[in-house]
């Protein structure tokens, strides 16, 4: 059974619709990519998952479950944790705190949780007195995976996880989320440096303006030269249509 | 020297923690709920006159019975908070406003249907002013006022940094969004934020009334000066409103000193508007207050 | 018995008056919030700058205050919103850019630093004693004549007023400026200047609300700082607003005469009691007059008659704001 299912999922803000029936599925112990141009829906998709905006159409299936439209503080107990693309650490909190935080609806003792996520992420351990908001953008990242991994979920939703970063913390950020999912979380990622996202996923999904466009594993997306003209031009996405917000 | 230090620099600590109590309730309630209670300077009235009450039926100081006053004033604050506030919880944040700025009229207009506007005193007599070392003199009331207010800044600095929920709550004034998305219980840190709101209201308002007198406008006075604070200081940010109470209290109380010549600098019944210039002025240049809050 | 009615028609005239003058300050008000999204706290500074204004311009010299150059009624109408619009551009260059609660706290800073100002410089402004034997229009009228003309008067002016501000709303600036209150981003995106729509917006509301006050203080014929009191010139006119209907000029003209009528009434039910009580209830009246805006604000934010657009906007988006 996949860990994740969406299912023809419809859906927007307001009156403006963004999803026109987005399928895809995470089985245990993947890593999948989503892709596409700007404003293809990518991120919202990802946000449906989560709760965060109202389906019209469609199901979002966790584990067998219906969690459909279930409200975001609900979805993180049943065991699914989101990493926004941005505001995704609390910067006033030192990092100790944030992972605190993020372990906030265990009841139990999560020291030893804590420690693997120190292991994970060595400057963390460094620099976990230190006020998150004066971190780099390559180690906050990191408190926000980490903060997200302390619950031991399910699935993480990672968006755009790479965005903003120079290439070299790019690179680190893809092998810590190869790293992470070696631990056994299946892992949902929304990118827009689709190369390299792709190199470490299982498999992929293309959507453009709010469908399924094309799916494949990563080496098939890779080598296929309509995905390849369309966004795997020099690691960047070029959007086919001008760029809307995404 | 001596006189500077006497009536200037010690009198303006004082009012600067009586501010600074009031400002933390502010700068959260704007951090974490996201809008300007206006409503703050009369439940800090409430405290006083709940204290009034009490001292008037225990006969006893009303620093001893102001635990029991800080209570039933943040049970008002609950109450207004569940009948007045939460259903527009989800309204464009200016509902909030306008509603508080209801509030406040309702607040006073119940004070003063129950307790009338005559002056009161909650600790009537004069006290004489101790000396110490030959040099500094300060009245007792005023060394137990300040003494207070440091123990209450304390525990809201080990509540904020030391409890889950204090913890939650710097998380939900950094970002009520994430909070939400990392699980944290809004509507607990909600309510714990009336509560240390509505006790450091009520010990700021009892305060300036062990200082002064028993009004029923006493609370509206300190709300410009407490809003002053917290938009110094960074809203959001609960040390941050510590340190601009104090400033905002020391240049009120400096400002009448005779820093230029024989008279006042500023003449003393400007007084109040020794915090609005530093607002304006804060609100022109760093908006984000000194320790770098929240703008909108 | 004749003298009753006739004391009920005077009374219903100053009803009408002042139900009038706070008509105007709400039009006023209704440009700042309605039209153009601010929230202005400090209502009864503009209204304290316009009454002052005019009063001190009007009155015969005099040593307890500064002015007093008997100057005729409409020069000082226009001085007063002169005045208060200049001040209103420097308040707003400050503070309009800022977030809606940071405008209300600066506005409330503003007038009641303004009061303070009428209380301590007595050369200027007589202080607390405030400004008396202000000249009133038409007073050298027989009576009533000279109260019903002071009445047409001010109807006339909310009737202009009214007039002005549904022109103004159904003109390309007042899509503009519905535009930029519903959706700030996409009317900068199309180009709008914002800062100076809604400066416009904010000082024109300003200048009102002066005018409003030049009326106050001719009627009373008497001003002082209690004029800039926030229950009476700031609150009412905000319960009056929401109640009426924001962003209808109809509703904030219904809302003035409402609440005032409500008001007065209730002060005349409460005077018939015994002077310990009548005291206490006027904190009733104010309670309750707090628990219908929160009514309001909670069930029908609307008002009792909501906001109406221009028709070709109707057709576009046919759900309102």
């Amino acid at each position: 059974m996949s860990v994740l299912e969406l299912n023809s999922v419809v859906g927007g803000y307001g009156d403006t619709q963004i999803l026109h029936g987005v399928s895809l599925r995470v089985d245990p112990g993947e890593i999948v990519v989503i892709i596409g141009p700007n404003g293809a829906g990518k991120s919202t998709a990802m946000k449906a998952v989560f709760g965060l905006l109202r389906l019209t159409g469609g199901q979002v299936l966790l584990d067998g479950t219906d969690i459909t439209n279930t409200p975001p503080e609900q979805v993180v107990r049943k065991g699914v944790c989101y990493v926004p693309q941005t505001s995704n650490i609390f910067p006033s909190l030192t990092v100790q705190e944030n992972l605190e935080m993020g372990a906030y609806v265990r009841d139990d003792d999560f020291t030893p949780r804590m420690r693997e996520i120190y292991e994970l992420f060595p400057p963390l351990a460094e620099k976990r007195r230190q006020t998150a908001g004066t971190l780099s953008g390559g180690q906050r990242q990191m408190v926000a995976m980490g903060k997200a991994m302390m619950l031991e979920p399910k699935i993480l939703l990672l968006d755009e996880p790479s965005a903003g970063l120079s290439p070299k913390f790019r690179g680190e950020i893809f092998s810590i989320v190869k790293t992470i999912n070696a631990t056994g979380t299946p892992i949902l990622m929304v990118e827009q440096n689709a190369k390299q996202a792709l190199n470490i996923a299982s498999r992929g999904y293309v959507l453009v303006d709010g469908k399924n466009v094309f799916e494949g594993t990563g080496r098939e997306l890779i080598d296929d030269p309509e995905v390849a003209e369309m966004f795997l031009g020099g690691g960047k996405a070029a959007a086919p249509n001008g760029g809307k917000n995404g | 020297m001596a006189e500077f230090i006497n009536f200037y620099l010690i009198p303006g600590v004082l009012l600067g923690s009586i501010y600074a109590l009031g400002a933390i309730g502010i700068t959260l309630t704007f951090g974490i709920l996201r809008f300007a209670n206006f409503a703050h300077g009369d439940i800090m009235t409430l405290g006083v006159y709940f204290t009034w009450s009490l001292v008037q039926f225990t006969d006893l100081h009303p620093l001893v019975v102001m635990p029991v006053a800080m209570v039933l004033t943040v049970l008002c604050s609950l109450l207004i908070d569940r009948a007045f506030y939460k259903p527009l919880r989800n309204a464009p944040v200016i509902m909030l406003v306008i509603a508080s700025f209801g509030l406040m009229l309702m607040v006073r207009s119940v004070i003063q249907f129950f307790w009338g506007v005559q002056l009161k005193s909650v600790l009537p007599g004069i006290q004489m002013p101790m000396t110490f070392l030959d040099f500094f003199r300060i009245s007792p009331k005023h060394i137990m006022i300040i003494v207070c207010a440091l123990a209450l800044m304390a525990a809201v600095h080990y509540l904020l940094t030391y409890t889950k929920i204090g913890k939650a709550m710097r998380a939900m004034a950094d970002s009520p969004e994430l909070a939400r998305l990392t699980g944290i219980d809004t509507e607990k840190v909600v309510m714990a934020t009336w509560v240390v709101g509505g006790a450091l209201a009520c010990a700021a308002g009892v305060f300036l009334a062990v200082d002064t007198q028993v009004e029923t406008m006493m609370g509206f006075k300190l709300l410009l000066p407490v809003f002053a604070a917290a938009i110094l200081g960074g809203v959001g940010r609960p040390y941050g409103a510590m340190v601009g109470g104090l400033v905002i209290g020391i240049a009120e109380e400096m400002s009448s000193y005779h820093w230029i010549g024989d008279g006042p600098l500023l003449n003393p019944g400007y007084k109040q508007g020794v915090a609005f210039v530093i607002m304006i002025a804060m609100l022109l240049w760093r908006p984000s207050g000194l320790f770098k809050g929240k703008v909108f | 018995m004749l003298d009753q009615y006739y004391g009920y028609g005077l009374y219903a005239v100053s009803l009408l008056t002042m139900g009038g003058i706070y008509a105007i300050l709400t039009l006023g008000l209704n440009v700042q919030w309605g039209f153009t999204g601010l929230f202005n706290a400090g209502i009864a500074g503009f209204f304290g700058i316009g009454a002052y204004v005019t009063a001190l311009l009007t009155t015969a010299p005099s040593a307890r205050h500064i002015g007093g150059w008997e100057v005729p009624y409409v020069l000082a109408f226009a001085a007063a919103m002169v005045v208060s619009g200049i001040i209103a551009y420097a308040v707003g260059k400050v503070c309009l850019r800022l977030r809606s609660d940071y405008l209300a706290i600066a506005t409330i800073g503003i007038a009641e630093n303004f009061r303070l100002i009428l209380k301590n410089e007595t050369w200027a402004t007589n202080g607390p004693r405030g400004v008396s034997d202000i000249p009133k229009p038409f007073e050298s009228l027989p009576e009533p004549w000279n109260h019903i003309s002071f009445l047409l008067m001010v109807l006339a002016i909310v009737f202009v007023i009214y007039l002005l501000l549904e022109v103004a709303r159904k003109s390309p600036w007042g899509r503009v400026m519905t535009a930029i209150r519903e959706n700030e981003t996409s009317a900068k995106a199309a180009g709008k200047n914002v800062e100076t729509y809604r400066m416009e917006g904010f000082v024109i509301g300003c200048m009102i609300m002066a005018l409003a006050g030049a009326m106050m203080a001719h009627y009373l014929k008497f001003v002082d700082p209690n004029a800039t009191d926030p229950l009476l010139a700031t609150f009412i006119v905000w319960v009056m607003l929401i109640v009426g209907g924001s962003a209808n000029n109809k509703g904030a003209i219904l809302g003035a005469f409402l609440m005032w009528a409500v008001w007065s009434a209730s002060e005349i039910l409460t005077s018939r009691l015994p002077d310990e009580l009548a005291i206490r209830t006027a904190y009733i009246r104010i309670f309750l007059i707090g628990l219908a805006l929160q009514f309001f604000l909670q069930r029908y934010p609307q008002g009792i008659l909501p906001e109406t657009r221009p028709s070709a906007d109707k057709a576009a988006n046919p759900s309102a704001s």
